[in-house]
């Protein structure tokens, strides 16, 4: 039996397959020969918690992999890579970001890997007593919102006008985890953030629901650069995102799947 | 052929290039700035209220914390240079400490001291109902607290090498301790003062990390300069752009218009 | 140091410390009118009195009193700070305000006790007329020469009335040639002056010149007080000695002689003409028990009044015609058998004697 053109073919396909997806067929720890190096994702803050696990995960059966997370606003991130910043993964809070990075040039084919919904966001203990949207409109009360460029911003401020609400706003955090933060320590009474923040305070935070016809779904997309320095460590990493190992890590910190 | 005298008249070669290279650290970045500007647009933009909110914002808060730091600066520097009192040693290293901390350490720490919840900010609120994060009161402070010790340690060393018999001499003619403060000792110090002065001003009115993180940012309340450069530069670069050019404009004219002074006590 | 003890002048015993080793013992008593020099080497203790004087540093003991008003006495806790005592002062680097203008340098001290604006530049500006200081009193200090510079000082301090006038080393700042100059106008400046004056120095001639009578500082402690006269006969210590150095006489020169009034010199400068001052260093005079043989143009019989035998040498005192201060090696005083009566020829050779014009 000879290796003819075909078998060949077949060969390189599968070898090829082997590479870039042998972390879907199997959950074992098994070196991959040529996945190594630094790789540098790009993710939008509120993925922190949920991508420092995945991370730690794909490290654990990538042992030559160094995962270096670079987290921020998606809107800084972006300008970021359109000004030139390496990166390997681009991880966004919404499409629009993403979109701009595509239509430059710098990424191609992003897939939604997550969705995510805002809820209310208030110190432990809920002293100012917030029951809704409408408290917002209280002066009285020290409200934050993300800034108007950052997604979680964006989406913040549509569910507001979804409700009908005109907000007494005291401050715009440059991103999601700065106004996290703020509402921990009891600076402010309430923001809008994203549920999977909520859940990742471990009570700290409370959590107010608001109405599904107010809600905002956000989509996160995710994306290997053109310009990646480290390729081939990207597309394994994107891989296993969308995969059911990365998956069920993401859905344990209350992302929804696409 | 140049003669010996002409060549040693001339200053070396190596130091020009290099001193070429250090003038460049400074004027390429400017260079970057001045190529991406809208030049057409600029009247537009410098027109708009998130440029003048952000430049009246900014003037008002670096010169109120540059009063301020005057106010309790001075008296302080002439504590820590004349007076031995137990702890001096500790206290001259912690006024120094917000040089050397990152700034948004610095709008942390005032959080935890200030904030509604602070040390201090707690019993504040609940006495008076006084909030001062997210307020321009609280940029103020954070301004003060970033740029004050410039002006401690101007006056602080230059009331250390003031010759102090000059006291003794205004003391022996007749002047009380504060004659002699008011018409003596502040006088002789002014270039020092007034060097310290304007770095206070020019640390304050470049603030960013710690009033980002103590006074948060919102347009005509608490969002100066560089903050409004920091959120511009996400979604519209063109008014990042105005705005860092303003910034650049102000400094340069207040800088070189007291450049003689500063250069000398410096 | 004779003199009334008065209410109305300075009256100063004290005992000061200064550091771990240093201790200054002072008893002063200047009346007014009076000028009395404080005269010593460095590190004598002159800068300490004048601290404390002018109420820059406190005594441990004693009572310093000023026109019959105590000014320091630690034992009744009083101590009167020195803005409300009225000491003028004339420091040793002048120490004029930099930043002011000559004019109101001089007019600080009366702006500083509430004098109206006005009045202190036209009383300042009066003292500046008066120093030949006038074109002047726009300038700043920096722009004084040395000798400017010392005269604005002495009306800054003398503007103000002051009940005593404290001179730091007034003149030693300033170079030879100027502070010849200057010294004659500030005797005139210190005449003028009612109070009590007190003068510190490390320059002998200066307090030869300018003071009635001279308390000489050695090591925080007056080693010997009394007038130029009895310090130059009959100095106490080696210092004292060393100081009193020169004869100091005063005469009228014309054509290679000097008359001091009591005898005629012949010095070797046949230029110089009027008042001048004549020094003769005591190691320049030859003793003889006769007539010395030779070309000195200058001798004359004389005898011992006194002798002092210091160590290595003998300091005699010789009497009239001219009254000199003699020092010869201890040997030759007692080759020559030299005690008190003894009569001895003195001889001092025309180039030995320095002359120089009393401008």
């Amino acid at each position: 039996m000879t290796f003819g053109r075909d078998q060949l073919g077949l060969a390189i396909t599968f070898m090829f397959l082997a590479a870039c997806g042998g972390n879907q067929m199997t959950t074992t720890t098994v070196a991959e020969p040529g996945i190594e190096g630094e790789l540098l994702v790009s993710a939008a803050a509120s993925l922190t918690d949920a991508l420092t696990e995945v991370a730690s995960v794909f490290e654990t059966s990538h042992p030559e992999v160094d995962v270096v997370l670079n987290l921020g606003s998606s809107s800084s991130l972006r300008e970021q890579i359109l000004e030139g910043a390496p990166a390997d993964v681009f991880a966004s809070a919404n499409t629009s970001n993403m979109d701009q990075v595509v239509q430059a040039g710098e990424a191609a084919d992003p897939r939604i890997f997550i969705t995510n919904l805002l809820q209310i966001a208030v110190p432990a203990g809920n002293e100012a007593g917030v029951t809704g949207l409408a408290d917002f409109a209280n002066d009285d009360l020290l409200i934050g919102l993300c800034a108007e460029a950052a997604p979680c911003g964006d989406f913040g401020r549509q569910a507001l006008e979804n409700a009908g609400v005109t907000p007494a706003i005291d401050s715009n955090e440059p991103d999601v985890r700065a106004l996290l933060t703020k509402i921990e320590a009891g600076e402010l009474d309430a923001g809008i953030v994203y549920l999977t923040d909520i859940a990742s305070t471990a009570g700290t935070v409370e959590g107010i629901d608001i109405p599904e016809e107010h809600n905002v779904a956000a989509n996160y997309p995710i994306a290997v650069m053109l310009n990646a320095p480290n390729p081939r460590a990207a597309d394994a990493f994107v891989a296993f995102v969308l995969a059911n190992e990365g998956q069920a890590i993401l859905r344990e910190f209350g992302f929804g799947s696409p | 052929m140049t003669s010996p005298r002409l060549r040693s008249a001339r200053p070396p070669v190596l130091l020009v290039v290099l001193g070429a290279l250090g003038l460049a650290v400074f004027v390429v970045p400017l260079l970057g700035l001045l190529a991406r500007t809208p030049w057409s647009d600029l009247p537009d933009l410098l027109a708009g209220e998130v440029v003048t909110d952000a430049l009246r914002l900014s003037l008002v808060t670096s010169i109120a914390a540059t009063a301020i730091a005057a106010l309790v600066g001075i008296p302080l520097a002439w504590l820590l240079a004349r007076v031995e009192f137990p702890g001096r040693t500790v206290a001259r290293g912690i006024v120094t400490l917000p040089l050397v901390l990152p700034p948004v350490v610095g709008g942390a720490a005032l959080l935890f001291a200030l904030g509604r919840r602070g040390l201090i900010g707690e019993p504040l609120n609940q006495a008076t109902g006084l909030v001062l994060p997210f307020s321009t009161w609280g940029v103020v402070i954070a301004n003060t607290f970033v740029a004050m010790p410039f002006l401690v340690i101007s006056v602080e060393g230059a009331l250390r090498s003031l010759d102090q018999r000059y006291e003794g001499a205004a003391s022996t003619l007749g002047a009380g301790r504060w004659t002699t403060l008011r018409r003596v000792t502040l006088p002789m110090i002014a270039p020092s003062l007034i060097a310290g002065l304007v770095l206070t001003w020019a640390r304050a009115f470049g603030e960013f990390g710690a009033t980002i993180t103590f006074a948060g940012s919102l347009q005509g309340r608490t969002q100066t300069l560089p903050l409004a450069v920091f959120v511009a530069l996400e979604s519209d670069r063109d008014t990042a752009v105005a705005l860092s050019l303003v910034m650049v404009a102000v400094s340069l004219t207040v800088l070189v218009v007291l450049r003689e002074r500063w250069w000398k006590a410096l | 140091m004779e003199g009334p003890v008065t209410r109305d002048g300075l009256e100063a015993t004290f005992v000061v410390s200064r550091g771990e080793s240093f201790q200054l013992e002072l008893s002063l008593s200047v009346a007014p009118g009076r000028t009395v020099a404080l005269l010593g080497p460095n590190g004598a203790g002159k800068s300490t009195a004048v601290a404390v004087l002018a109420g820059l540093l406190p005594i441990d003991d004693g009572r310093v009193a000023l026109t019959g008003i105590t000014l320091d006495d630690p034992e009744r806790e009083v101590f009167v700070p020195p803005e409300a005592r009225r000491v003028g002062v004339v420091f040793q680097d002048y120490l004029l305000f930099p930043h002011l203008s000559v004019i109101d340098n001089v007019a600080f001290g009366l702006r500083s006790r509430k004098v109206s604006r006005e009045e202190s530049t036209a009383r300042a500006g009066e003292w500046l007329d008066r120093m030949g200081l006038g074109p002047q009193a726009r300038r700043k200090p920096g722009d004084l020469s040395g000798g400017q510079a010392q005269r604005v000082a002495l009306a800054r301090a003398l503007v103000i009335e002051p009940d005593l006038l404290l001179l730091d080393e007034p003149l030693s700042a300033l170079d030879v040639t100027t502070r010849v100059q200057l010294r004659r106008a500030l005797s005139e400046h210190l005449e003028g002056f009612a109070g009590p004056r007190l003068l510190i120095t490390h320059d002998p001639t200066e307090a030869f010149l300018l003071a009635d009578e001279i308390h000489i500082l050695e090591d925080g402690r007056v080693s010997q007080a009394g007038t130029a006269e009895e310090i130059r006969l009959r100095p106490r210590t080696r210092y004292a000695a060393d100081l009193a150095g020169s004869n100091l006489v005063a005469g009228v020169a014309r054509d290679g002689v000097v008359d001091t009034g009591a005898h005629l010199l012949h010095i070797a400068d046949h230029e110089i003409n009027g008042s001048v001052l004549v020094t003769i260093r005591p190691s320049a005079i030859s003793v003889h028990l006769r007539e010395p043989e030779g070309s000195p143009r200058n001798a004359w019989k004389t005898t011992v009044d006194l002798i002092e035998h210091l160590g290595e040498r003998a300091r005699l005192s010789t009497g009239g015609p001219l009254q000199l201060a003699v020092e010869v090696t201890e040997e030759a005083a007692r080759a020559l058998d030299l005690v008190e009566g003894t009569p001895v020829w003195v001889s001092i050779k025309a180039t030995e004697i320095t002359v120089e014009s009393d401008g």
